[in-house]
């Protein structure tokens, strides 16, 4: 029987023989939710909360300014075609257009930086590639919003 | 004597309700092999019988290692939790006739779970997050239960619907933030935990939010309905994901 070559089971033996043993015994992978030592204590806190609540208000907030926005830039007053750097100009000499981009760049940035947040932790399966996604995310968010705000409080009509 | 019965015999054959149904089941062993693999079965059946009675058919007449999980056979137990025709389903309480046998009826393990053996799944993780729920009765002066806890019928009403849940674990599969890394709750856990928030007995509500209120608790909910849809008790579970949603906003403000 010793020199049977395969297991009733039907496994084969394996290239090389194993190596583990009972001295060195095969990395254990843990199961979902099961409770390690590396297990965070607790991730509760109001964090998740704010994120969903900031999801629906800012929504809200958006549809009027993006909306708002759209149909300003693209249909009134003879549409795309009269963008140019005079039509920006004449619009952030007003504040109100400038509050109005400025709100609508933070939250905009803020909400899809969030859904994104929400797309990758519902995606990435792997705590590397989560870190990396997000880093890159949150890099291209803070720049933008940075740039963006720096750009319509810096903005000077007469630059030659 | 033989003449009669072999009439009745062939009579009974001319007006058989069988019809030929093909089961295309999900066949996994790690004892043979890493992978699974679809596997058809072609059976005679009355197409008002149960998915589970094909299943039986199959185990104790074609082939015994065909392993499921079942014990009621009557939706009660909740352990035949399985995706039919991409579905999940209880297998004792899905008809024949009403999943199209014309096609090839297909029966995998749900998912989300690791698969042990062909419809088999590990519960652990989903039972883990069941019970850090707390599921059971919490009162802060005694839980020796020396009187009846009275209760309003309205009072009553307010959880019933989440009291039905056997735990059959078909919402949870079905969920795709679940599907994931299987660190989410999941809508069983937090049906259960409805369970027990909303009634006027318990004292223990406001822990239990809290342990909702987790990275992974109700707040990875993206209401997509698979759960609703899913539910073989009919309990509407992305309404009281979202009732135990609206608690802990308005405890706080
Ligand atoms: C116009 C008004 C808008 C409304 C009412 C709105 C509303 C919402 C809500 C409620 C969610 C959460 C969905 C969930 O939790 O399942 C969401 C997700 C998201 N939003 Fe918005 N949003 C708006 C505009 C925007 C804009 C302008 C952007 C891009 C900058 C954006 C990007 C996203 C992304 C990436 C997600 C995550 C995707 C997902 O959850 O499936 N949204 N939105
Ligand atoms: S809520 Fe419904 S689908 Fe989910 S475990 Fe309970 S009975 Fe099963
Ligand atoms: S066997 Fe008990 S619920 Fe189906």
């Amino acid at each position: 029987m010793a020199t049977t070559e395969t297991t009733a089971a039907g496994i084969g033996p394996v290239e090389g023989g194993s190596v583990y043993d009972v001295d060195n015994p095969a990395p254990l992978i843990e199961a979902p939710r099961q409770r390690t030592k590396k297990t965070p204590r607790s991730t509760r806190g109001n964090f998740e909360m704010g994120a969903w609540l900031f999801m629906r208000l800012s929504g809200v907030v958006l549809v009027v300014l993006v909306l708002g926005h759209l149909l300003i830039q693209l249909v009134l007053d003879g549409g795309v075609s009269k963008i140019g750097f005079a039509f920006v100009a004449g619009r952030w000499a007003s504040p109100f257009w400038q509050v109005w981009d400025l709100l609508m760049l933070w939250l905009a940035m803020l909400h899809g930086t969030n859904g994104l947040r929400t797309v990758i932790n519902d995606y990435a399966e792997r705590a590397n590639t989560r870190l990396w996604l997000k880093g890159l995310l949150y890099t291209a968010a803070v720049f933008t919003i940075l740039l963006g705000t720096l750009v319509i409080f810096t903005f000077d009509p007469n630059i030659r | 004597m033989a003449t009669p019965v072999l009439d009745k015999v062939e009579a009974e054959s001319a007006a058989s309700p069988y019809i030929t149904v093909t089961f295309r089941i999900r066949r996994f062993n790690p004892e043979v092999s890493a992978e699974a693999a679809w596997q058809d079965f072609t059976l005679e059946i009355d197409p008002k019988e149960r998915v589970l009675d094909g299943l039986h058919k199959i185990k104790w007449d074609v082939d015994g290692t065909l392993t499921f999980r079942r014990s009621c056979a009557h939706g009660i137990c909740g352990s035949d939790a399985m995706r039919i025709n991409g579905k999940n389903r209880l297998a004792c309480k899905t008809l024949i006739k009403d999943i199209n046998p014309e096609k090839p009826i297909t029966v995998e393990p749900i998912k989300g779970l690791t698969v042990l053996k062909d419809l088999v799944v590990d519960m652990e993780p989903f039972f883990q997050a069941y019970r850090d729920v707390m599921p059971f009765l919490i009162t802060k002066d005694t839980n020796e239960p020396t009187r009846e806890r009275f209760q309003t019928a309205e009072d009553r009403e307010r959880f019933d619907d989440t009291t039905k849940c056997i735990l059959c674990a078909a919402c949870t599969s079905s969920c795709p933030v679940f599907w994931n890394d299987g660190q989410y709750f999941g809508p069983a856990a937090i049906v259960n935990a409805h369970r027990f928030i909303f009634d006027s007995r318990d004292e223990a509500g406001e822990q239990r939010l809290e342990i909702l209120n987790d990275k992974d608790g109700v707040w990875r909910c993206r209401t997509t309905f698979n759960c609703t849809d899913a539910c073989p008790r009919g309990i509407e579970v992305t309404k009281a994901i979202q009732e135990v949603k609206r608690a802990l906003i308005t405890r706080r403000f």
